[in-house]
Parts: structure tokens; sequence; C-alpha cells
């Protein structure tokens, strides 16, 4: 049994029933009355001086209200991280990649919008285009942005320890080199806004995004408007893995067309659009050389790393540290270095999607200690438990982990999955593998130098004590946050599940800086708890004024008032609550003091009943350049280990089952844990076997739908054991941690190293298509 | 231009004036207010704006209006009755089937299509029928547990 009345156990989502029967609301299933549509025009070619905006044509179409350019728009610049602000809301005088913003059109219809966009005339000098990293810092290369020689977006140099020593004394150093594919987040929502600025002045966006706070700034930045005439609302969205956090053209677009024509517009990316738009993972260059003594002691790692960025920033300073930041742990690692760099390119703009940063550069180095693990004649699954960091360590970067079940994960898929029997016993084209892997429980840093608060919650107890509401700037984008905070609060109070709603991812609501970095379980959760604690205060300091108890002798659970000491006489309290609601069928008949009671009794006494709850985390990390980046309050960790069948003919690889086990400290909702797990599982799947966004040599993506561009269907899902392995994280609320994006950390190296089992070949390029098997498999023929 | 057709959309008749190229997804949606069809591709790669037309599961976003002319259609706002929930949806709640929601409506949609044909379906059965459904957050193992539970609640 639980210790608890309502966290850790697998209450039904909250937004189920809405979703099962298509009430959900989204952005695209809202109208309003007068509203205009949008289309934006957007540059055909990868890099170019624009020489001539003419928007004549296209004003004289019937129905056209309102076209905007950087004319209109100014030239504020803006982006992510205020230290990269590369970024406008439209080009002025070139465009850097084939979808780069040119104009907008607010016409009646969208058939009228984007008929007007065909009527604007553009007249470009192309110039020559950097597609690759190697075209990017090729001496004499065209520079993209004036104020980043060299097209270095960002660089990084970080040394812990002593590398150069400490690979003296080791006994095998191994050097290896990995890339990966360039992905599209493939949610199935494309992203989509509608503005309304009303007469009274007052800006309010409604938008698929993961972070109402951070479009909020941006928009007040961009268009000059105070932040308290900015709302941003995000209504249910369709999915969003890191890409919806970052502030998109076509939400500025719409705010200044609506500002321009004084009429709700409403805008929606078309899915080619959502590729053109990109921010999702970068492709990342890793040449890794790791130093190991023979007892199986890991020395050093020397790590150099270069990111394909596209055209912009984005998140893609933050991603460039997290690619190095990350492979801090989880094991004991005395000695690191690190150079990163982040290229410009004429390619849309890379970001942060799930797992920022170190999804690569895991796989490349979990491969890499299998590699390792080889040559010294252990089990891989021995060798990592002899290294594993255990809760209380702290990394060579300052990465505190203050609870780590990393064994107990290990322990479990070993089990799971029958490792014992299996590893080294399997036939040719059978294989099995595994990996570990660790992330950030939330960005110790806001993206913006603040001191604010991470989180804030505002907590409302209706009049009658019936339902508790709460506010919360946070986005549920489908992970299951609302849920969570909604029985955080109920545990908190002492109150059932059913008694509570919530109201989210609105500006009005407070500072919550959104879902990404997996941050909001351990940080909005803090704000949960501390403002229903508040809550459930208030309403007991009444309750010990009225009946004459100390505050200490009562408590709440499951909707009653608990008296530790002798019941007092609150017949008085029952007899004034039943006066107020004569003719009520539904009084209290209960034979303890019911919490309704208690709540219109302190509403009644102290007016409205408001709990505040707010979160920040302590100050982290080390005092090094870029010591932020990877810190954060708690780290989530998970191990898993992948089966599969290579068709030795064709080199087709088939993931038949998978073992994964994730600490995630304490489980809030234990369905909701495994969806996240199942769900990373299927995104690093999709990952390692088909996802790759392609170009032509002219910048344009050839595969820009999801018929080209392949992410796994159910055929293509293998049954997934989740285990989620729970221990009790001090900083966590109730001693929760993160999983949604902890979870793809090891899923892409299990599947190389269950590969590499059963071919005999190690691959150290993604996607693991048949093709580039089957090459690999005929290399090893030719030389045997 | 646009021509008077007629519509059978969960039992309920319409007559609604659409354009030569206008989609059943763009009419179901914007001229009829059914939202609950989601429009995720306009290329039918996704499943997100599965119907059920004539007894078929169809993209209605690679449907002209004019073609379901005279056709009946479901949708997801068809499925509940005054009971509650029909059982494909109580069990995409309970076994947490849906995460963001978005491809939840052509999910379920699929699902019962398959269940009205097959009864009992086994696993290669169901991951057949949902094979043109995409899911980015599932991982589809507990939409997979959803229709297992719904195939045998209906079977009772």
């Amino acid at each position: 049994m639980s210790e608890y009345d309502v966290i850790n156990s697998r209450a039904a989502r909250l937004d189920a029933p809405d979703k099962v029967t298509g009430r959900a609301v989204f952005v695209d299933d809202m109208t309003m009355p007068g509203m205009l549509h949008g289309a934006m025009l957007q540059s055909p070619v990868a890099h170019a001086k624009i020489l001539d905006i003419d928007i004549s044509e296209a004003l004289k179409l019937p129905g056209v209200k309102s076209i905007v350019t950087a004319k209109e728009a100014g030239l504020v610049p803006y982006g992510v991280s205020p230290a990269r602000y590369d970024e406008t809301v439209f080009c002025s005088d070139r465009v850097r990649y084939v979808g780069d913003e040119i104009a907008a059109v607010a016409a009646v219809d969208l058939e009228t919008a984007t008929k007007a966009v065909s009527l604007i005339k553009v007249d470009y000098e192309e110039l020559p285009i950097l597609l690759t990293v190697k075209d990017a810092m090729a001496e004499g290369a065209p520079q993209l942005h004036e104020k980043y020689p060299g097209n270095i977006c960002a660089e990084v140099h970080q040394e812990f320890g002593d590398v150069a020593s400490a690979f003296k004394e080791c006994d095998i150093i191994k050097t290896t080199m990995f890339t990966n594919k360039r992905q599209d987040a493939a949610f199935i929502e494309p992203q989509g806004v509608l503005a309304n600025y009303d007469l009274s002045g007052h800006l309010t966006l409604y938008s698929s995004t993961q972070s109402p706070h951070y479009v909020q700034r941006i928009i007040s930045m961009v268009l000059g408007l105070p932040i308290g005439k900015v709302r941003v609302v995000k209504p249910y969205i369709g999915g969003g893995f890191g890409i919806k956090a970052a502030t998109n053209p076509m939400e500025l677009v719409a705010c200044l067309l609506s500002m321009k024509t004084r009429k709700p517009v409403k805008m929606n990316y078309s899915r080619e659009q959502v590729f053109l738009f990109s921010r999702a993972r970068h492709q990342f260059v890793h040449k890794m050389t790791t130093g190991v003594k023979k007892d199986g002691t890991i020395m050093a790692l020397e790590h150099e790393c270069h990111l394909d960025g596209g055209a912009y920033s984005s998140f893609g300073i933050a991603t460039v540290y997290y690619a190095g930041s990350l492979l801090g742990g989880p094991y004991k690692l005395q000695n690191m270095k690190y150079d990163g760099y982040r290229m410009y390119t004429n390619k849309p703009a890379c970001g942060a999607h799930r797992g920022h940063g170190g999804v690569a550069a895991r796989a490349c180095w979990e491969q890499q200690l299998d590699m390792i693990a080889e040559e010294l004649n252990m089990d891989p699954l021995d060798f990592r438990l002899m290294n594993m960091m255990e809760a209380g360590d702290v990394s060579c970067n300052d990465l505190s982990m203050s609870s780590f079940g990393m064994r107990e994960c290990i322990e479990a898929i070993k089990e799971g999955s029958d490792w014992k029997s299996k590893k080294g016993k399997l036939p040719k084209g059978k294989g099995i593998g595994m990996a570990c892997g660790f992330f950030v429980s939330g960005a110790g840093y806001p993206i913006y130098r603040s001191d604010t608060p991470h989180s804030t919650m505002v907590i409302k107890l209706t009049e009658d004590g019936g339902s508790v509401i709460l506010y919360s700037g946070s986005a549920e984008i489908g992970q299951g946050s609302d849920t969570t905070f909604a029985m955080i609060a109920a545990e908190a109070i002492g109150i059932p599940l059913e008694n509570v709603r919530i109201e989210s991812g609105d500006t009005d609501f407070g500072v919550d800086l959104g879902a990404y970095s997996s941050r909001q379980t351990l940080m909005t959760g803090h704000a949960t708890k501390e403002a229903a604690e508040d809550v459930k205060q208030q309403v007991l300091e009444v309750l010990s004024k009225e009946l004459n108890v100390d505050l200490e002798d009562m408590d709440i659970k499951q909707g009653r008032i608990l008296f530790k000491k002798e019941t007092p006489d609150y017949s008085a309290l029952r007899t004034a609550y039943i006066k107020e609601h004569r003719g009520w069928m539904d009084n209290p008949k209960e034979d303890y003091l019911t919490f309704n009671e208690a709540a219109r009794i302190a509403f009644l006494v102290k007016g409205p009943i408001v709990g505040t709850g707010k979160y920040s985390p302590p100050i982290l990390g080390g005092r090094f350049k870029g010591a932020t980046v990877g810190t954060s309050p708690a780290y989530g960790c998970s191990a898993m280990i992948a089966e599969v069948t290579v068709d030795m003919d064709t080199g087709h690889v088939t993931v038949d089952k998978v073992t994964d086990a994730h600490d995630c400290g304490k489980a809030i909702n234990l369905t909701s844990v495994e969806a996240q797990m199942q769900g990373s599982i299927s995104m690093g799947l999709g990952e390692a076997l088909f996802e790759e966004v392609k170009f032509d040599d002219k910048g344009n993506i050839i595969n820009c739908d999801l018929a080209e561009y392949k992410i796994p269907t159910i055929l293509d899902m293998p049954p997934v054991e989740a285990i989620v392995v729970e221990t009790d994280e001090p900083n966590g609320p109730y001693g929760a941690k993160e999983v949604g994006e902890g979870g793809i950390m090891p899923v892409i190296p299990a599947i190389l190293n269950a590969v590499y089992d059963a071919i005999g070949e190690r691959i150290h390029e993604l996607p693991m298509t048949s093709e580039r098997i089957y090459m690999a498999l005929t290399k090893k023929q030719q030389n045997p | 231009m646009k021509e008077l057709i007629a519509l059978t959309v969960n039992d309920q008749e319409y007559e609604v004036a659409v354009t030569p190229n206008q989609t059943l997804l763009d009419v179901i949606r914007y001229q009829l207010e059914l939202t609950g069809t989601k429009k995720g591709c306009e290329l039918g790669d996704c499943g997100s704006c599965t119907v059920i037309m004539d007894g078929k599961p169809v993209n209605s976003c690679l449907v002209l209006a004019m073609q379901a002319a005279g056709k009946n259609i479901k949708t997801i706002e068809g499925l509940e009755t005054e009971q509650g929930l029909h059982p494909i949806q109580k069990a995409f709640v309970e076994k947490q089937g849906v995460q963001c929601g978005f491809c939840t409506s052509g999910m379920i949609l699929s699902a019962k299509n398959l269940l009205d044909k097959n009864a009992s379906p086994t696993d290669g059965d169901i991951r057949k029928a949902l094979s043109g459904n995409l899911c980015r957050c599932t991982g589809y193992q507990k939409i997979i547990e959803s229709v297992q539970a719904a195939s045998e609640e209906m079977s009772k």
C-alpha cells in the first residue's frame, strides 16, 4: 500500500475524456467573429540578397486587408538566448535559408491570403550557399552573419581535470567518430496561432507553444508592447518535443497583422512549413577519445563536436554546451575535455529536441564504451556498473547527483531481459545491447538572466469548498503535467483528485518557464505543493480559531478534517454551513467534519482563500564559462536493453524487444511515467533506424512530409517493458524528478550495441537503414 | 462555382455548399464545426483526419467533399451515446492511450472500424489496422493495450 492517497497511483488523466471525444480545443479548432487568415511569403532560395520587394499587385487583390514586411515589423533582433539574438521577424536585405520569412498577408480567407502571397514580387541576387559544416568552415566561405565571423555561431572549450596526464595512465585509449542526421520532431499538430489585438489595446495570442512565458517576452520586446498588455494562451497542443519552445515567426507575424487590422488573425503552418521552421535535432559530428585502465576504470574523455546549426541560433548555444556537459555522468570520470563548435549554414535553424544536445553524444560514447568493454573482456553491464556514479556524487563538471538509481535500473533490465542467458549466446543476425543515460530534471537557470521564480502556482478554493482550482502558466503538451499538478495539489491539501481542476498555459496565471528541459514535474510540482500547503494552512488556521483547537493538532486527509487529539464539538459550524445551503440535498451527514465545511467557514471569515507557491532552484554549478548549462536540482537516469534481428541478406533491422528502466524519483503518476518512457523509446528508435531530413544541393528539403520522412508506425514498435525505478529525490516535490526527456538517452546506443552483437560490425553513422547495414556487411565480406 | 451536396454525419443530415477543390476534412472542420477531426498533414500520411465513410475508414483530407455527397459519415463526435463514452473511448481513458490527443480521434475511429469487423483481434491485427495512424507521443504501446481492453469489454 502506498503511503499516499493520491500520488504514486495510476489515476486517469484529467484531459483524457475531452481528448477521446474530440472536445479538446486546439488552436486551429478556434474561431472568432471577423477573424482574418494570414499567410507568409518565405524565401524559395537558400542564400540571396533581397534587392526589391514589390507588394503592389498583391495589395490590389480584393479581400486583402494588410501586407507586412520588415518595413512594418521593424528590425528588432530576437531569438532564444539573449546572447545570440540573430533573427528578425522578416528579412530585410538578405535571406539565409529556404523558408526565411519575407512578408505576410492578412485576408478574408486563406485562399485569398495565399493568392496574395504569390503576387508579391521579390528580386533576389543569389549568393553562394553553405550546406555543410565543412562548407561553413572553409577558408573564404561567405559569412552568414557579420557579427559572428568564421560562421561560428558558438564555440565551447572546457577542460576538467587533466586529460593529457590521465591518458598516460591508461592501458586502452580508443578514438571513434560518430554522426547522426538532422531530425524533425514530427509532432502531429503543425504549429498554429490566433492573435487578437482587442480594441482596448490588449493583445492575446493563442498559440501551440510549450512556453507561453518566453513567447510573451519576445512578443513584448519585438513589437514594443508592455508585457502587461501581452497575454499568451496555450490551448491543447499536439506535441512539441522542444521545437515549440522557441518563439516562431508566425507568432509575431499574426500579432503584428492583428495590430494592423484590428481583427483576430489566424495562421497555421502546413506540414512543409513545419519542416522549414525546423528547430529540431542538429546533426552532430562527434570525435571521442576515451582512456581506460585495464582494471576497467574510466580515466579520461577527450571530445570534439561540430554541429550543423542552420541559419540562426535558436536554442543552439545551449545545445552545443549540452553536447559536452551531459557526458559528465553517469560514470565516475575525473578528466574531461570538450571542444564544441556550432556552425551557421544555409539551412533551417536547429534547436532543442527531446534529450537536448545529449542524444548523439550519448550514442557515440555508449557505443565506444561497449567497444572498450569488449577489449577488456568484460560484460558491458558490469563495466558500466563498476564505473557508475552513486547518489551524492558530483561530476567533474559540477553536476550533483542528489539521487541516482542507476544501479537499480541496470539490475532491473538485466533481470527483465534475461541478459545473462542471451548476451554473447545469440545466433548470427540476432543481437542484444544495452546502454545508460541521464538527464537534467529542469535547467538550473532560465534562458534569459533573471532572478524570476522558474514556476509559480496560484490555487483558489471555490467559496463552497467543493472545488480547488489551480492556475498556472505551465504547459500541458501531452506529457500529462496538468494531471501531475492536480495530483500533487490533492495530496498536499488532503482531498480527492476529483475535486481539483486546473487551468494552465496562460501567462495571466503567472510565470512558468514552460515545458522544456524536462523541468515541470520538479519545478512546477514544487510551486504546486507550496501553494496547496498555503491553502491548507489558511483553512486550518480559521478552524483553529473557530474550534479553539491547536493548529498542530489538526490535519486534512481524503477530504476530512482529522483531529489528532479529542474531536471538538463542530456542530455549530455544521449548522452554519447547512443554513447557508437551505434547499441543498447533499448537505454533510458524515460523522466527521468535511473539508467542504471547513473551506466554507474559512471563506466566510477570510474572503477568498487563495494560496500561492513559487520555485527557484538553488544556485547551482561551478564558476567556469558555461557552467550553468547542464546544472539541475536533480537528475533522472535510465538504462535500456534492446534485442534486434538483422536480416543478413538485406540489412534490415527489426527491434524485437525493449527492456527499459528509468529512475524518476517518486512517480507521481506511474502510468504517465511509463508513457513517457515508451514515447521516448519510439522517438529514439526512429532516429536510430529511419529519420533523416534530406536536402538537395540548393538547400531545399526533399522529404518534407510524413511519407518520405519516416517516423515509427505502430508496426515498427516492439513490445516495451517499462520498469519504473523509484528513488527519493531530496530536491523534488515528494521526491519526484524527470522522465520526459531523459528516457530517450539510452535508446540509440542500446540499439547500436545490439546491431553490433548481431552482425559483428560497428555502425558509426545514423540512421541504420537497410542500405547502410547492407554496405557494412558487404564491406565485412570483402575484407574479413 | 459552389454546389450543394447532402451528407449524413453522425446520423444527422446536412446540406452544404462546397467548391470542387474542397476536401471533406475542411467541410467537417470548418463548415460543420466538428473539430474533433484533426488536420495534421493534408497529404494522407498521418491519419489524424480519419473518419468512417460508408463503413470504411478514410483519410478525409484525401476525399473531396463532392465525392462524399450522399455518403454516411461517422466522426469522433458520433461515438458517445446517452449512456456515455463508447467502450473504446473508455478504454483509451483508462489505459492512457492518450497523450497530446491530436492523433486520438483517428486512432479511435480506426480501432472502431477494426472491432466492428473483428471482435477479438490479435496484436498483429491491431497493429495492421492502426498502421495508417501516426502517433509521436505514446510509442503506441498503451494504444494497443487500450484497443485490447476495449475488445475484451465489448465481447462481454
